[in-house]
C-alpha cells in the first residue's frame, strides 16, 4: 500500500444516462510515469479530471497517498496540473501567475520568493518573469504552465495533452524536458495523450483506454510487442500493425497459420493457450518485424504496391494474399513499384489473436 | 551588397511583358461608388438633423423666426445655451435643466454600478459554477426581458409604495437595477462562458474559491465586456422617460422628463433655440460615452453576445 501513489477503486462516471467511465481500477505507483493514451472520447481526459477533483465521480473512490480524497477539492487533493492550452491568467505576469495559487494558500513571502526561483530555474524562464503569457511563445508558454505545478511542491502531477497545440519540432524538444524532469524530480506523473510517440517515449507504463475502459496497462514495451487485443494491437504503431484473418493449422513442423492462400509457421511462437488446429484467428504482424528478400525470407511472393522514402527508412506498402501490408526496410533499400518481392515473418515478434474474443492467443 | 542587387536586377529582367505584380485597381469602380455612395447618403440622413439643431441653437430668436433653418447663424450667441441650463421653466421652477441633470448623475451613476456588479456575478455563476437548475433559471431570466414593462409598471409601483420608497430616487435606482438584470446577465453569462474553461479549472487547483476566482481572474479578463455593460446602462438609463416619469416626484425628475417639460411647456412664445440647446444638452452624455468608449464596446459586442 505505501508503494502506491494514486490509487483508484471501481470509478465509474455518468453524465445523465451516458456512462463515461465504467467501474475503473487502476493503481499508480510512487515516482511512476503513467500515461493515459487512446483516441478522443475514450475518457482519458475525464479519468485526468476525476483524479484532479474537477469533475464529480458518479461511484466509486480516489485515493491519493493513501489518503481518499474522493470528497476533497482540488487544491486539498497534492495534485499539480498542466493543461492543453496552458491556461495561464492573461492578466497576469509570469511571476504572478506561479504565485497565484501560493498567494491563495497564503504562504509567507518569503516562501513563496523561494519556490518561484527554484522552478523558473528548473525550468530556465527566469529571464521571462515580469512578461505577460501574451508575450511568450507556446514553448515558453507551457514551460510557465508546468511551473505553476512544479511550485505548489505536489505529490502528483497532472499533464492533460500538454503538447499538442504545440508544433512538431517544440513538442519533441519539451517531451525531453519532461522526461528530464521527471528523472531528477521522481515525483508521480499522470500524462494523457493521443501522441503514441509521446506514450512510448515518457512512460513507465502506459494504459491504454477506448470507451471508458482501460483496455491494457502495461509496460511500453510489452504494449508494443505483445498487444493483449486487437485493438490495442492496431492502436499502437504507426503504420498500424498487419492482420491477416485465418485460422491455425496443424502441421509436420508444429501449428501454422493459413490465411487464404498462404501459411505461416507459428514455430517459435509464445502461445498463452494451446494452438488447436481449427480455430479462427488474426495473425498480427509489425511492418518493421517482416523481412524482405532477406535469408529468413520464405516463399511468400508480394509485389510492390507504394514505396514512401522518409529518409531513415523506407515504407513499402505491397500486395500480399489479396490485402495491402505495409513494411518498413532500411531507407537505402529501395523498390521499383511492380517489383516481385519475397517476404519473411519472424513468428516469435508476431501476435496471434483470436477471431472471435479478439484477444491475443 | 552588390550580389544582391545584381541578383534582384537579374530576377526582375526575367519578367514576361504583361500582368505582373499587384493588380491596379480604380478608384471610380462601379462597385466603390456603390458603396461610398450609399454610406454617403446614410451619414447625411443622419447628419442634417444634428446640423439643424447645432445651428438653430446658436441663433437669436428673431433670427429662428425667418425660417431658414438649413442656414448657418448670422451673429452666434450662446444664450439660448445658458438659458437652457439654468433658467428655463418647467412647471413652477424655472432653474433650467441643471436640476435634471444632477438627478439624472444620481439615477444612473447607483444605478450602473450595482446592477453591472450583481448582473456579472450572476453571470459568472450562471457560467462557471452551474448548479442544479440553474439552467431553468437563467431561462427565467431571460424571459423577463421579453415581458413589455407596461405590463410590471402598475405592480411595481405598489411595491414601491408598500415599501415606502416610491417616488424616492432610491425607488427609481431599485427599479433601473432590477430591469437590467436579465439582459446584462445574458451578456456576461455568454462572455464568462467564452473564456477557456481550463483558466477556471487552473484557478480551482490553485485553491481560489467562488470569490477570489471571480475577483482575480475572471473580472480582470473582462474589461471588454464591462464597458459594453456600462455603455448598455449609461445611455439606457440615461435615456429613461417612462420610469422616471412613473416613479419619481417632479423635484426627483431626471433630465429627460424635464426635457420634455421644457419642450412641450404650452405657455409663452416656443423658444425653438432654447428647445434645441436643450436637447442637445441631454443627449450629449450618451453621446460622450460612446465617443469615448466606441471601441471598446463594439469589441466588447463581438466577443461577448455573439457566442451563445
Amino acid at each position: 500500500m505505501t508503494n502506491t501513489s494514486v490509487s483508484i477503486k471501481d470509478l465509474s462516471l455518468n453524465f445523465g444516462a451516458v456512462s463515461v467511465l465504467r467501474n475503473l481500477n487502476l493503481d499508480i505507483r510512487d515516482g511512476e510515469f503513467l500515461v493515459l493514451l487512446g483516441s478522443s472520447g475514450c475518457g482519458k481526459s475525464t479519468l485526468l479530471n476525476c483524479i484532479a477533483g474537477l469533475l464529480e465521480i458518479s461511484e466509486g473512490q480516489i485515493f491519493i497517498k493513501d489518503r481518499n480524497v474522493t470528497w476533497e477539492e482540488p487544491k486539498d487533493r497534492g495534485i499539480g496540473m498542466v493543461f492543453q492550452s496552458y491556461a495561464l491568467y492573461p492578466q497576469m505576469s509570469v511571476e504572478k501567475n506561479l504565485s497565484f495559487g501560493l498567494k491563495v494558500a497564503k504562504l509567507p513571502q518569503a516562501d513563496i520568493d523561494k519556490r518561484i526561483a527554484r522552478a523558473a530555474e528548473i525550468l530556465q524562464i527566469q529571464p521571462l518573469l515580469k512578461r505577460k503569457p501574451a508575450e511568450l511563445s507556446g514553448g515558453q508558454r507551457q514551460r510557465v504552465a508546468i511551473g505553476r505545478a512544479l511550485v505548489r511542491d505536489v505529490d502528483v502531477f497532472l499533464f492533460d495533452e500538454p503538447l499538442s497545440n504545440l508544433d512538431a519540432k517544440l513538442r519533441s524538444e519539451l517531451r525531453v524536458e519532461i522526461k528530464r524532469l521527471h528523472q531528477s524530480l521522481k515525483n508521480t506523473m499522470i500524462y494523457v495523450t493521443h501522441d503514441q510517440i509521446e506514450a512510448m517515449t515518457l512512460a513507465d507504463r502506459i494504459a491504454i483506454m477506448k470507451n471508458g475502459v482501460i483496455q491494457q496497462l502495461d509496460s511500453p514495451d510489452t504494449i508494443y510487442n505483445a498487444p493483449r487485443n486487437l485493438f490495442v494491437a492496431g492502436f499502437i504503431g504507426s503504420p498500424s500493425m498487419n492482420f491477416l484473418r485465418g485460422e491455425v493449422a496443424a502441421s509436420d513442423t508444429g501449428p501454422i497459420f493459413v490465411s487464404d492462400t498462404v501459411w505461416v509457421s507459428l514455430d517459435g511462437y509464445r502461445a498463452g493457450e494451446a494452438l488447436q488446429p481449427g480455430r479462427k484467428a488474426v495473425l498480427g504482424v509489425r511492418p518493421e518485424h517482416i523481412a524482405v528478400n532477406g535469408e529468413t525470407a520464405e516463399l511468400h511472393e508480394a509485389v510492390v504496391d507504394i514505396e514512401e522514402p522518409m529518409g531513415a527508412d523506407n515504407l513499402l506498402w505491397l500486395k500480399y494474399a489479396g490485402q495491402t501490408i505495409s513494411v518498413r526496410v532500411n531507407g537505402a533499400r529501395r523498390f521499383a513499384p511492380g517489383a516481385k518481392v519475397r517476404l519473411g515473418f519472424d513468428p516469435s515478434l508476431a501476435s496471434l489473436f483470436d477471431a472471435e474474443t479478439e484477444l491475443r492467443i | 551588397m552588390s550580389d544582391r542587387s545584381s541578383l534582384v536586377a537579374a530576377s526582375a529582367s526575367r519578367l514576361q511583358p504583361g500582368p505582373a505584380g499587384r493588380k491596379p485597381r480604380r478608384m471610380l469602380s462601379p462597385r466603390n461608388i456603390m458603396l461610398y455612395g450609399t454610406l454617403l447618403v446614410a451619414a447625411i440622413y443622419y447628419l442634417i438633423p444634428l446640423y439643424v439643431m447645432v445651428v438653430t441653437s446658436l441663433k437669436g430668436m428673431p433670427e429662428v423666426r425667418l425660417g431658414n433653418i438649413f442656414s448657418p447663424p448670422l451673429e452666434i450667441t450662446f444664450e439660448p445655451w445658458v438659458k437652457a441650463w439654468s433658467q428655463a421653466c418647467t412647471g413652477l421652477n424655472c432653474d433650467g435643466l441643471s436640476r435634471g441633470f444632477w438627478n439624472s448623475v444620481l439615477i444612473t451613476i447607483p444605478s450602473t454600478l450595482i446592477s453591472i456588479a450583481v448582473a456579472s456575478v450572476n453571470g459568472y455563476a450562471l457560467a462557471n459554477w452551474r448548479f442544479k437548475g440553474s439552467e431553468v433559471f437563467f431561462t427565467i431570466l431571460i424571459v423577463g426581458a421579453f415581458i413589455p414593462y407596461q405590463v410590471m409598471i402598475y405592480p411595481i409601483v405598489i411595491v414601491l409604495r408598500e415599501l415606502g420608497i416610491y417616488g424616492t430616487l432610491t425607488g427609481l435606482i431599485i427599479v433601473h437595477t432590477i430591469f437590467g438584470m436579465p439582459i446584462l446577465t445574458l451578456l456576461f453569462r455568454n462572455y464568462f462562458a467564452g473564456l477557456p474553461e481550463e483558466l477556471f479549472k487552473a484557478a480551482r487547483i490553485d485553491g481560489a474559491g467562488f470569490w477570489a476566482i471571480y475577483l482575480r481572474i475572471m473580472a480582470p479578463m473582462s474589461l471588454p465586456i464591462f464597458v459594453v455593460a456600462m455603455i448598455l446602462q449609461i445611455t439606457g438609463i440615461w435615456n429613461d422617460f417612462l420610469f422616471g416619469v412613473v416613479f419619481t416626484r417632479p423635484e426627483y425628475y431626471p433630465m429627460t422628463v424635464q426635457l420634455n417639460n421644457i419642450v412641450n411647456s404650452v405657455q409663452g412664445v416656443k423658444e425653438y433655440n432654447v428647445n434645441m440647446a436643450a436637447t442637445i444638452l441631454t443627449g450629449a452624455v450618451p453621446l460622450i460615452v460612446y465617443f469615448v468608449s466606441g471601441r471598446l464596446f463594439v469589441r466588447g459586442i463581438a466577443a461577448g453576445a455573439v457566442k451563445g
